[in-house]
C-alpha cells in the first residue's frame, strides 16, 4: 500500500495543475527541500534550515508553538460557535444555553474554546518568562520581544472581550468593573469608557462592540502580529539556543 | 545499527517497519478525518429550529366573502372561497419562490418577479413557472376555524364545505 500510495503521490506531483501551484519541482535534493519552504507563502516565514539544537525540547519547551496551537484551536472553535450565536441582548444568553444543551457537540466546542483560552493566557506568560530568564529578548531580538508584548496584549484583550459574550451575571459585572477601570485613565477616562461601551451603561451596544472586537478586529490584529513574530525569528538569526560558552558546558 | 537495518529490510510479510508506521499513521488520519466529518455534520445540523409552524390558522370562514381570493402575506397562502367550497393555495411562485398576488381586475394570480400567471385554482397560464401553484391541505378545526398545513401539498383537489 505504501509503495502504491507513493506512486500516486508522485503522479499527482507530476501533473500540470500541481506544478502550476507548487513550483519547487520533484526531487529530494537539498535544493528541492529548501525551495519547498521558501516558495510557500506560509512556510517562507520560517527559515528553510534550522539548527538541530533549536528543535530540542529543553531549548524552548515548545511554549511558543503550544501557544500558537491554542490560538489555532480557538480560531476554529470560535468560528463554529459563531454559527449559533447572536450578539443581541436577550438572545445571547439563550444561544449560549442552546450551545450547552441543544446543539450537537456544542458543549464540547464551547468548553474547548474556554479551556484553550485559559491555556493560551497561561502559555503566553510561560513563554514570556522562559524568553526573559534565558535572555532571549536581547539584541538582535529586542523588536520581536516588543511584538511579543503586543501579542500578550492581544491575548488579554481577546480573553476580556470574549468574557462578555455569554451575557450572564459574571460577564456583565466583569465588564462593568473593567470599563470602570478604563475610566480611571486621567483626562480621557470617561471618553474611553463611552467609546468602549458605545454608551454609558453595559448594554446592547457594548455587547455588539465586544463581539466585533472579539471576532474580527482582535483576531485579525493577532494574526498579523503572529506573522511578523514568526518571520522575525528567521530575520533575527533563528531561535535563541543560548550563549556559545554556556552551550559548551552543558 | 540493527534498528537502522530493520527500517530498510523487509520482514517475511514484505512490509518494512517504516511502511508499517506509515500505514498506522495514515490510518489514524483517515479515522480522525471520518470522525471529524460526522462531528461537523452533526454540529452544523440544528437540533431545534425557531421557525414558524407550517400549520396556520386562517380564521373563521365568514371572514372570506363568496367568490374571493385572499392573500395572507405573513403565511404565504391564498384562501379561496369558491362556489364548491374553500381551498388553500401556496402563494409562493413555483419558479423561484417570489410571493405572488391576486389581480381582481384580471381574475388571475400573477408573480411580480418574472411574470408567471396562474388561474384562481392555481393552474399555470403563462410564464417561466414550471408547475401550477400547489393545493394545500385544509380542514376545519373544532372551534370552526379554517386550518392550513403549508407543508402538506395535495395530490388531488379537495374542498372544505362550510
Amino acid at each position: 500500500m505504501a509503495k502504491t500510495l507513493d506512486h500516486y503521490i508522485d503522479t499527482l506531483r507530476g501533473t500540470r495543475v500541481w506544478r502550476s501551484v507548487f513550483r519547487g519541482g520533484q526531487g529530494a535534493s537539498r535544493l528541492h527541500n529548501v525551495l519547498a519552504i521558501q516558495q510557500n507563502i506560509f512556510l517562507h516565514l520560517f527559515s528553510a534550515k534550522t539548527r538541530r539544537r533549536s528543535l530540542d525540547l529543553g531549548v524552548t519547551w515548545y511554549l511558543g508553538t503550544l501557544t500558537f496551537g491554542c490560538f489555532a484551536i480557538l480560531f476554529i472553535t470560535g468560528i463554529l460557535l459563531m454559527l449559533y450565536y447572536h450578539p443581541s441582548v436577550p438572545q445571547a444568553y439563550a444561544d449560549m444555553k442552546d450551545l450547552q444543551f441543544v446543539v450537537s457537540s456544542g458543549v464540547f466546542l464551547r468548553n474547548l474554546h474556554r479551556w484553550s483560552a485559559h491555556a493560551m493566557v497561561f502559555l503566553v506568560f510561560a513563554h514570556m518568562f522562559r524568553v526573559f530568564y534565558r535572555g532571549a529578548y536581547r539584541p538582535p531580538r529586542e523588536f520581536n520581544w516588543v511584538i511579543g508584548v503586543l501579542l500578550l496584549l492581544m491575548t488579554l484583550l481577546l480573553s476580556y472581550t470574549g468574557y462578555l459574550l455569554p451575557w450572564d451575571q459574571l460577564s456583565y459585572w466583569a465588564v462593568t468593573v473593567g470599563s470602570n477601570i478604563a475610566s480611571a485613565v486621567p483626562v480621557f477616562g470617561a471618553k474611553i469608557r463611552f467609546l468602549m461601551l458605545g454608551g454609558h451603561v453595559v448594554n446592547a451596544n457594548a455587547l455588539l462592540r465586544f463581539y466585533v472586537l472579539h471576532c474580527m478586529i482582535l483576531p485579525l490584529a493577532a494574526i498579523v502580529l503572529i506573522a511578523i513574530h514568526f518571520w522575525r525569528i528567521r530575520k533575527d538569526g533563528g531561535l535563541y539556543t543560548g550563549e556559545p560558552a554556556a552551550r559548551r558546558e552543558t | 545499527m540493527n534498528d537502522e537495518n530493520n527500517e530498510t529490510n523487509e520482514t517475511k510479510d514484505g512490509v518494512t517497519r517504516r511502511q508499517f508506521f506509515v500505514r498506522v499513521g495514515l490510518g489514524s488520519v483517515a479515522v480522525a478525518a471520518a470522525g471529524t466529518s460526522v462531528f461537523a455534520y452533526q454540529f452544523l445540523s440544528p437540533n431545534v429550529l425557531y421557525e414558524p409552524s407550517p400549520i396556520v390558522n386562517a380564521g373563521k370562514p365568514d371572514r372570506y366573502p363568496p367568490e374571493s381570493v385572499t392573500l395572507d402575506p405573513e403565511s404565504g397562502i391564498f384562501v379561496v372561497n369558491g362556489p364548491q367550497g374553500f381551498y388553500a393555495l401556496q402563494a409562493t411562485c413555483t419558479h423561484l419562490g417570489c410571493l405572488t398576488a391576486w389581480k381582481p381586475e384580471l381574475g388571475i394570480i400573477a408573480c411580480p418577479c418574472h411574470g408567471s400567471k396562474f388561474g384562481r385554482d392555481g393552474t399555470k397560464i403563462a410564464g417561466p413557472a414550471p408547475k401550477p401553484l400547489p393545493w394545500l391541505r385544509m380542514w376545519l378545526s373544532d372551534d370552526g376555524d379554517l386550518m392550513v398545513d403549508r407543508a402538506a401539498e395535495l395530490s388531488s383537489r379537495q374542498m372544505v364545505k362550510v
